[in-house]
């Protein structure tokens, strides 16, 4: 309750986008454009096994033979692949071992970013800051990850996925394209071929991560892709928490970020991935921003496996995304809390997929969308029940919300039943933000703006619900501010 | 003291406060009565500055505070507070969030400190067993799912923990039994001080049983047509609006 409190109290405080500065951190960068040279030049930069840039070259190839998906909703104008730069890496000398070694300028981005959660505290390693360890990603580099001995003393394994590439190679090895193949998209095999880093968990059998994981990614560099890799192995029987938050300077022109995140969940082990993502949305016009096309994938191969995805989408010029589930355990079972906020020329196509192959798997999605401003959000999902899949369940409810005249909302839910003994509910919703609610806000005392995003904190509830709760404070000031200005 | 001087009010063009003039000196309560449509509603609304009434001509203040002037929320700064006879469902809100919420976002306007959590729990709780309110109604989300009886309630005990100094009740009385009624009445009454004025907007003689109003007024055809003491509440108990439509006016 004092959360909402505590966001009205920011909105005053909070620029439209404060996340939008530039950092003068000295960058090293490989030529721009993208050819089979390049994709080695990273895997060399990264000291890679030779199997690594095998698998990136035949990832190369099959994303010359493809084509970019048109099937979406979204807009925009076209990327040229060979104007950007696939690898911008602060410069450093030798890998930081300890927090005085990062270059001060990259703490003080850290420091002035102050989200998701307290991370300046923690990567200051300030006395009593929440236990949270962190991985921030830079462009294409992991520059620092905390907490990594107190992380080992539990045989979890945190750390960049380059790094995991030279310690243990055979683990990422194992898993790597195995929930997402290099061939599944457009996208992702761009991003298996020139992925420069990202992070790699894995979390031993039986074994309850003793703190929550986050990754923090930053694109900083002018006319850089982000390409980050995200692994996660839940071994039998364990549990993990894990966060991630986004941003990205203002600039002129659209950036590119296309990550692939592939989770594995063996035999009853839990993973719950959140993300608070607030890449910069461009200017009032439209002007600049992210491109964020993104695959995110869970593999519930376990059974009684489960794995939850929730989401906070405010940012990005452009958002195509859809995290999923493969529920091939037996009792497995996926979950999808999505809230996702357009205003301005944003545009949102996002939603998810929950695939029944394994006996009384079960899945729940809850997608709340606000549309604001000039902005349209699809929902757009699918629900597979495999004909040997018995006894799935499913429930989904999608809910949208328009403010203002000039936004566009749409509901595209994919159905597919193999087996007659599921059970499926939807429920859909499509509401205005109404003129009396808001108008009684108001005579209580509330401004135009504090009543909006009080009524669209109500809204957006049953989501805000399901994440951490350093995130959903987080996620709670993003609502507001990210309807600034989204009526009047 | 409230000050309304010859306003007309159009809503989608359309004229319902055709020249409306009233005074309410402070710590006093006034009934303004009349039948359905004579622009009792917009009366409340108009005041408060809901959109969609469009003020013509004429004006409006509080305390000296040109209410015309300036956007909902600060007349609610201000002190006014408008009692609504169609309490609004907010979704997914907690009522006790709500309240907090508006009631800092107006200390704030006016300059006041906030109040803490702990502390705002204490008022709710004491607000809440005046008003006979099931306490756990606070955690739900605000008047969703409650009754005519409950939402009342609500109001009354928002205005309570508001503390306005301006109180508009419009229509307080419907959809309230007798014994909602009584305990309602008795929160408005408790309300009663030197500083504050009340407009209570009726269109039964019934709730001025129980909220004792030193003036009456009728509204009909936009226009107050008639004003005395609390007898002129019976008088038109007994006799109806007839002689004070427009076509007898």
């Amino acid at each position: 309750m004092a959360i909402v409190q505590e966001t009205i109290d920011t909105v005053a405080e909070l620029e439209r986008y404060k996340y939008g500065f530039t950092t003068d951190v000295e960058q090293e960068f490989a030529p721009k454009g993208l050819n089979p040279d390049i994709i080695r030049f990273i895997s060399d930069k990264k000291g890679e096994p030779e199997w690594m840039l095998e698998w990136r070259l035949a990832a190369y190839e099959r994303w010359l033979a493809m084509e970019e998906p048109t099937w979406s909703a979204v807009k925009y104008e076209p990327v040229d692949y060979q104007d950007l730069y696939y690898y911008a890496a602060p410069v450093k000398k030798e890998g930081p071992k300890s927090l005085d070694e990062v270059d001060p300028e990259l703490l003080a981005v850290y420091a002035k970013l102050g989200i998701p959660l307290k991370e300046q505290e923690v990567l200051a390693g300030v006395q009593g800051a929440p236990k949270v360890a962190v991985d921030a990603v830079f462009d294409s580099v992991s520059v620092v990850t905390t907490f990594k001995e107190e992380l080992a003393k539990h045989g979890v394994i945190f750390m960049p996925i380059s790094e995991a590439l030279r310690e243990y190679p055979d683990l990422v090895r194992q898993y790597l394209g195995t929930v997402v193949p290099v061939s599944d998209n457009y996208f992702a095999a761009l991003n298996s071929a020139v992925f420069s880093d990202g992070s790699f968990v894995y979390i031993p059998p039986g074994v309850r991560c003793p703190m929550e994981l986050s990754t923090y990614f930053r694109i900083n560099a002018s006319q850089t892709g982000q390409f980050e890799r995200t692994l996660i192995i839940a071994d039998k029987g364990s549990y993990v928490s894990y966060l991630e938050g986004c941003t990205a300077p203002m600039r002129d022109e659209n950036q590119l970020h296309a990550a692939v995140v592939e989770i594995i969940a063996l035999d009853d082990a839990e993973v719950k991935y959140s993300t608070v993502q607030n890449w910069y949305p461009g200017d009032a016009e439209g002007k600049g921003g992210i491109y964020n096309f993104v695959t995110k994938r869970a593999d519930c191969r376990g059974d009684r496996s489960k794995v939850s995805w929730t989401q906070v989408e405010t940012g990005s010029a452009v958002t195509w995304k859809y995290p999923s589930c493969i529920l091939k355990g037996e009792e497995s079972s996926g979950e999808f809390y999505s809230i996702a906020i357009t205003n301005g020329h944003q545009q949102a196509d996002t939603g998810t997929k929950m695939l029944h192959l394994g006996k009384n798997s079960r899945s729940r999605i809850i997608a709340k969308t606000v549309s604001a401003g000039k902005s349209d959000s699809t929902y757009r999902g699918l629900v597979s029940i495999h004909p040997k899949a018995t006894g799935v369940r499913n429930f989904t409810q999608c809910d949208s919300l328009l403010i203002g005249k000039e936004c566009g909302a749409h509901t595209i839910p994919y159905i597919e039943v193999r087996n007659g003994s599921a059970q499926l509910e939807h429920e859909a919703t499509t509401t205005r933000l109404s003129e009396a609610q808001l108008f009684y806000a108001q005579q209580r005392g509330l401004s135009e703006e504090e009543a909006v995003a009080l009524l669209v904190n109500g809204f957006v509830r049953d989501v805000l619900q399901e994440l951490p709760m350093e995130f959903a404070v987080e996620a709670q000031k993003l609502v507001a501010i990210s309807l600034e200005g989204s009526v009047g | 003291m409230l000050k309304i001087n010859n306003l007309h009010v159009s809503v989608a063009d359309k004229p319902i406060l055709k020249g409306l003039t009233l005074d309410v000196p402070a710590g006093e309560v006034h009934a303004v009565m009349g039948p359905n449509g004579a622009g009792k509603s917009t009366l409340g609304y108009s005041l408060s500055g809901r959109p969609g009434y469009e003020v013509t001509d004429g004006s409006a203040s509080w305390n000296g505070i040109d209410l015309l002037d300036i956007e909902p929320a600060e007349r609610a700064a201000a002190g006014l507070f408008l009692s609504f006879q169609y309490p609004i469902e907010i979704p997914g809100v907690p009522a006790m969030t709500f309240i907090r919420t508006a009631l800092n976002a107006q200390k704030r306007a006016r300059g006041e400190d906030e109040v803490s959590a702990p502390a705002f729990l204490k008022l709710v709780k004491a607000a809440s067993q005046s008003l006979k309110m099931d306490f756990d109604m606070l955690k739900r989300p605000l008047n969703v799912g409650f009754s005519g009886g409950e939402k009342k309630r609500m109001e009354i005990l928002q205005m309570a923990l508001l503390e306005p100094s301006l109180l508009i009740l419009d229509e307080t009385d419907s959809g309230l039994d007798i014994d909602a009624l009584r305990i309602v009445a008795d929160g408005v009454n408790a309300m009663r001080s030197p500083e504050r004025s009340m407009l209570v907007i009726t269109h039964y003689q019934r709730l001025l049983d129980y909220i004792k109003p030193d003036r009456v007024h009728v509204l009909a055809g936009g226009r107050i047509v008639a004003s005395g003491g609390p007898e002129l509440a019976h008088e038109l108990e007994a006799e109806g609006y007839d002689k004070f439509l427009p076509e007898a006016a």
